[in-house]
């Protein structure tokens, strides 16, 4: 069974609150991704993972009832925070997946300390069922 | 064999000799890893040489010969790197005499497939581990085929696969036919893989799938196999009979977009006849040698619905009947809420809530769709149309399956416009 886990940030003032960080910090947290990425491909668990760009260039579109539709940048639900990014494994229970998402939520953050993320996980829906 | 026809046949040939020449090999020189690699590279050979150069005689002593060369290339290479590095001195290398005599092919060839099924199932590794292994080592599938049936990277795939090599040798799981009292046991674990991967088909079978191999196909076909090495087997035959039981309602079990068509409402004119024949019999052979199995129980009852010409013809006290014996030999949740719905066509609903209210403490089921959607499918034949609306509405927000979740939707509105 596939599972979606979706990375969420606080929003910060538009940007995502990493740019910030000490170089050293930085380059702890890109490494645990990059390693956790390596991790999940090896496990043999892995089929996609995205970081998104940062809020301040998300848009929202709606069809409108003019010509072309209608894109405007905010303003974006009240939510603190945003989704940063996600990954797709294909595991063989929810545990399993709930298992690496508790990885992810340990992503190093300022002074090294465990950033505690929400990650929200969600079952990517498949085919007909098996007949009973 | 002329080249512009060998080559179908070609192909369709190499997949039925894979397990057989990497069971050969993995027998000669104990090592499953280096035998899988070297298999795989013999029968790539084939694939580029035979279409053009016509099929040898004995293709199969052919794969085994040139598969042993790679094998023992490769370990020759490694003795010497050693003997370089350490100085030892040369080791014997395994007899290099590999191509079987006429008389001594038969058995082993019977016999290598069914080890490799028992290697690649035992009950140490873990189900994933096991299908991955037994698409590529025994139905001889490429990793790329593999990894496009169940919609992951192949990289994911061939990290899977090389997991489980790791996995066998470590677990020690050796290639020899288990003592008679394992058997059983090990049987059924081959048979619960089989029956996994043709599921998994059955999932996966939505969406543009011309590029991806069918793995209900796949699974028919190695449960003919191994029906085919253990003729007498009734529970062997009782897989393979459920299996096309099954498959023969393809056709007719979803819509043009996908959308789920039960089975009271399929057209059973799209039913695949020969594969209904040849299910049932073989679960009427089964059964009549005794040794009643659950999986000669489940043919049986989807033979009983695959014989009826229409859905108000179906025998519901058989099924019921048939359930009941299923119940009394296994602790699945599912059956017993199989049992409650052939209960309810024949008793009427009442009798059908009635037996799914234990279920309710079975944690295995109790917040399962399955049983949240057949109790609104038993409140909607009561007439309680609106309970019956907000269960299936329940059901939907539970299931994984996007045609499941359509279906269920559906079902709700349906009611809610006609109440």
């Amino acid at each position: 069974m596939k599972f979606m886990l979706m990375m969420n940030a606080p929003r910060g003032n538009g940007d995502w609150a990493v740019g910030d960080w000490s170089q050293d910090d930085l380059k702890a947290h890109m490494g645990f991704m990059a390693k956790f990425a390596q991790d999940l491909k090896e496990e043999g668990a892995w089929v996609d993972a995205q970081g998104l760009a940062a809020p301040a260039q998300a848009r929202i579109v709606r069809a409108g009832n003019g010509p072309s539709p209608e894109v405007t940048d905010g303003p974006f639900a009240e939510s603190k925070e945003f989704l940063a990014g996600y990954w797709i494994v294909d595991v063989e229970t929810p545990e399993q997946a709930y298992a690496i998402a508790g990885r992810a939520s340990a992503a190093p953050g300022p002074g090294g300390k465990p950033l505690n993320l929400a990650i929200e996980v969600r079952e990517v829906m498949s085919g007909p069922p098996v007949e009973p | 064999m002329s080249a512009a026809d060998a080559s179908p046949t070609c192909e369709h040939l190499l997949r039925e000799l894979a397990p057989q020449v990497l069971g050969a090999v993995v027998r000669r020189y104990g090592d499953f890893s280096a035998a899988e690699d070297a298999v795989q590279e013999a029968l790539y050979v084939a694939s580029t040489k035979w279409p053009e150069q016509g099929v040898p005689d004995n293709p199969r002593a052919w794969l085994i010969q040139v598969a042993a060369r790679r094998v023992t290339d490769q370990l020759r290479s490694e003795l010497s790197r050693r003997r370089r590095e350490t100085a030892i001195a040369l080791q014997e290398l395994p007899e290099e005499q590999l191509v079987p005599s006429p008389d001594e092919e038969q058995e082993p060839e019977r016999e290598d497939t069914l080890l490799l099924l028992f290697m690649c199932c035992h009950a140490s590794l873990t189900r994933a581990t096991s299908i991955a292994l037994t698409l590529r080592a025994v139905a001889g599938l490429t990793t790329a085929e593999i990894a496009h049936a169940f919609l992951v990277p192949e990289a994911t795939m061939a990290q899977r696969i090389s997991r489980a090599k790791q996995q066998i040798k470590k677990s020690g799981v050796g290639f020899q036919m288990p003592n008679e009292r394992d058997r059983d046991e090990r049987l059924s674990s081959v048979l619960h893989v089989l029956y996994l991967v043709f599921n998994e088909g059955y999932a996966s079978s939505a969406g543009e799938s011309l590029s991806r191999v069918d793995l209900s196909s796949e699974a028919i076909r190695l449960a003919r196999s191994v029906h085919r090495l253990l003729p007498d087997d009734g529970e062997v035959a009782g897989l393979l009979a459920l299996m096309l039981l099954t498959d023969a309602r393809r056709a007719a079990r979803s819509g043009p977009n996908g959308e789920l068509i039960p089975l009271d409402e399929q057209d059973r004119s799209l039913w695949d006849r020969s594969m209904i024949a040849e299910g049932v019999a073989l679960v009427s052979t089964a059964l009549s040698k005794g040794a009643v199995g659950a999986y000669q129980l489940q043919a049986a009852i989807a033979a009983v619905h695959d014989e009826a010409a229409r859905h108000e013809d179906t025998d519901w006290p058989q099924i019921l009947a048939l359930y009941g014996l299923l119940k009394a030999m296994s602790d699945n949740p599912m059956v017993a809420l199989n049992h409650a719905i052939a209960a309810a066509m024949v008793h009427g609903p009442e009798r059908g809530l009635e037996l799914l209210l234990p279920l309710d403490g079975d944690a295995r089921i109790a917040s399962h769709h399955r049983l949240t959607a057949v109790r609104a499918h038993l409140y909607e034949r009561m007439g309680e149309r609106e309970r019956a609306a907000s269960l299936y509405r329940a059901a939907a927000k539970a299931t994984s399956s996007v045609p499941e979740r359509n279906y269920l939707w559906m079902k709700a509105s349906r009611l809610a416009a006609s109440g």
